[in-house]
């Protein structure tokens, strides 16, 4: 893998951020911890500083100044970091382990950072934390701490983060490279299939690592986009291929009809009842062409129609009086029941028209051929969620074994060869139902087939 | 009328000039979307056809334009896409009818015929339409003959109102079920003749002139029969 291709992931240049803020946030850890140990180291020494002169004075009290300048003497003696500084009232020193100090060194009252020489010649340029106490008699004793040890401290802390900060540099440089490479992997395999699937495989899919992260999510997530793309395309080829088939049919019969009349010389009227009946023909076949085109694209899922809020109940009423005077016609009685109020989210023109097919139907087929009783019901109304629009008839009805089957496209069965029709009303309604989230349903009417449309109030929306 | 055609496909563009002219009309024809757009800007078209794909400029961005330009030339919109949404999309644009490739020449025409007399925008319509001795009151939604009054359903007075509306026209199966019911599909039988018959023996079986006419292979055509 280039490693220019690394340095260009984001991945990498991620991890580089986080652990570049993580290293400001070590420095600042260090510089809040030596800070504090310094304070601490402070404290220590002042308290010291104050307890080593409540002794001494303790000693000036009890001998004066002779026995104060043998005690320091004899303490001076012993190595150490502190300091003592005896002096009279003008500054001259009297007893101690420093040169003596300027003045305003001895005159200040609290304690105070000072430079100062140690007398056994142990280094110069030190510094030492001092407090200067008056003694009755006009004594001045300076009692100091070198801070050597301070410094010390600092100077740790300051090689402790540098070296920090090194470590910290080489393992974000690590890190990013392991991470961006990992990641920059998985992506790959990715991209591969994507070209993979792009040049023609649909069925590769992309890899899943199983580990459930965020790349595998995506990875699932887009594997099921694929796999509903796939599903959409095998339905759009089944279509494709029962239209080529189904449309082989009606083409060669207007074929053979137009081949018919140019066989045998015939006079201008034969020739005129042809072209008529050629027309009268391919007017059938649009007609299917249409019905199979809705039948897909209502197939197809939603999304595909544009849907809007309409008063089914309206549709149902307006189509049972289109059908009325042809009912009449044939001698059907047509009832109508709609409940008030029946909205539905949907497509209003394939609603009207998978309506349309089941009263069609119902007036087509709904007699028996004993003649009987000749009645068509229709109703709409609301049961739970779904509008209910329901179609009735009295006819010989539809056996039970063929009540799915003639959902299918272009199944007619025996009894229906006699009147003119494609076979494709049910599947133009159940598909339509489909669309809108809810199924057509087949039921006896004892006698007679009872045509059930459920559909779900907002299916057409979610 | 002056009909402009804009079509693309050399012989259905060929076939709509002849079968217009055939009909008595005058027509122009474009090729492109561009040239169509040229012409019918500059205007004097009662009424134009416009394939919804066309080269250089579609056909909805052709209306879209017109519109914008005032243009309010009544346009149909002829197109391959038959569904109930490209038809709605087309009328969205700016179209006033839309007809499915393919078609009967006859409908086209009756679209045309009826788009083509749509008063300009604004204009006062009639309240009462007269046909002979057939007088449809819009306002009072009666209707008499001979002075003698019919009573008519609803949905029947609307079916009279349009044939009227469009007197001395053919008026399509397919017209009268979108503009009566609003419904654009098929209905597999022939529901409109029957109403059309009950409207018939309504209007017309008690007088001895018929005004309401059957046109073979086309519709219906509300006219005086004695002219």
């Amino acid at each position: 893998m280039a490693l220019t291709r690394i340095f260009r992931a984001t991945a990498f240049k991620l991890t580089l951020a986080i652990l570049g803020v993580s290293a400001i946030g070590a420095g600042l850890v260090l510089a809040i911890v030596a800070w504090q140990v310094v304070k601490v180291v402070d404290a220590e020494t002042r308290q010291t500083i104050e307890v080593e002169a409540g002794a001494l004075v303790d000693q000036y009290e009890r001998g004066g100044i002779r026995r104060l300048g043998a005690v320091i003497e004899a303490r001076a003696r012993e190595p150490g970091p502190t300091i003592y500084l005896l002096t009279d009232g003008v500054g001259e020193p009297l007893a101690g382990n420093i040169s003596p100090l300027p003045g305003d060194v001895l005159s200040s009252q609290d304690f105070v950072d000072t430079p100062y020489e140690s007398l056994d010649g142990r280094g110069r340029g030190r510094r030492a934390l001092a407090r200067v106490f008056l003694l009755p008699g006009g004594f001045h004793l300076l009692i100091g701490h070198d801070m050597g040890d301070r410094a010390r401290i600092g100077a740790v802390m300051v090689h402790a983060l540098a070296t920090s900060l090194i470590f910290l540099a080489g393992l974000a440089a690590l890190g990013a490279l392991f991470v961006a490479r990992r990641v920059l992997t998985r992506i790959d395999a990715m991209n591969r299939s994507a070209h993979a699937i792009m040049g023609g495989d649909l069925a590769e899919r992309l890899p899943v690592s199983g580990s459930g992260d965020e790349l595998d999510r995506l990875a699932i997530g887009l594997n099921q986009m694929l796999a509903r793309i796939a599903e959409l395309m095998s339905g759009l080829r089944e279509v494709s291929d029962n239209i080529a088939h189904d449309l082989r049919t009606p083409l060669t019969r207007l074929r053979n009809h137009a081949e018919e009349a140019l066989r045998q010389r015939r006079d201008d009227a034969d020739y005129r009842a042809a072209l008529e009946r050629t027309i009268e023909e391919s007017d059938g076949l649009i007609r299917i062409f249409d019905a199979l085109l809705m039948i897909a694209r209502a197939e197809a899922g939603r999304g595909q129609m544009s849907v809007q809020p309409f008063d089914i109940g309206a549709v149902v009423s307006d189509l049972a009086e289109l059908y009325e005077p042809i009912a009449e016609e044939r001698g059907f009685a047509l009832s109508l029941d709609v409940a008030p109020d029946l909205a539905l989210v949907g497509n209003r023109e394939l609603v009207g028209q998978g309506i349309a097919n089941l009263v069609d139907n119902a007036l087509k087929y709904g007699a028996m051929e004993s003649g009987g009783d000749r009645a068509v019901s229709v109703a709409a109304r609301r049961e739970g969620a779904d509008i209910v629009i329901e179609v009735a008839d009295r006819g010989p009805g539809i056996d039970q074994d063929d009540r799915k089957r003639v959902l299918d496209r272009f199944v007619r069965l025996e009894g229906a060869r006699s009147h003119a029709g494609s076979g494709l009303g049910l599947s133009l309604a159940s598909a339509v139902a489909h669309m809108h989230g809810g199924h057509l349903a087949l039921d006896d009417n004892a006698p007679g087939l009872k045509a059930i449309l459920s559909l779900p109030m907002n299916g057409a929306v979610t | 009328m002056r009909i402009l055609i804009i079509e693309d496909d050399r012989d259905a563009a060929a076939y709509l000039v002849k079968a217009f002219r055939e009909a008595g009309h005058v027509v122009d024809h474009a090729a492109d979307g561009v040239t169509g757009y040229d012409l019918a800007h500059e205007g004097g078209y009662d009424v134009a056809v416009v394939d919804r794909m066309l080269p250089k400029m579609d056909g909805l961005s052709l209306i879209t334009a017109l519109r914008a330009q005032g243009n309010e030339t009544p346009v149909l919109i002829l197109s391959a896409l038959g569904q109930v949404d490209d038809r709605v999309k087309g009328l969205r644009a700016g179209g006033d009818d839309y007809l499915a490739k393919p078609y009967a020449f006859s409908e086209l025409l009756a679209r045309m015929e009826a788009l083509a007399r749509r008063r300009p925008k604004g204009a006062p319509e009639d309240t009462v339409y007269r046909i002979a001795d057939l007088v449809l009151d819009r306002l009072s939604h009666k209707v008499t003959r001979a002075g003698e009054e019919i009573v008519l359903q609803p949905r029947e007075f609307r079916l009279l109102e349009y044939l009227m509306q469009n007197a001395g026209k053919v008026v399509t199966r397919t017209m009268l079920l979108e503009h009566v019911w609003d419904y654009h599909f098929d209905p597999q039988t022939n529901v409109i003749d029957v109403h059309v018959s009950r409207l018939r023996a309504k209007i017309d079986r008690d007088f001895a002139s018929s005004l309401l006419h059957t046109v073979r292979g086309a519709g219906y055509m509300i006219r005086d029969g004695a002219h």
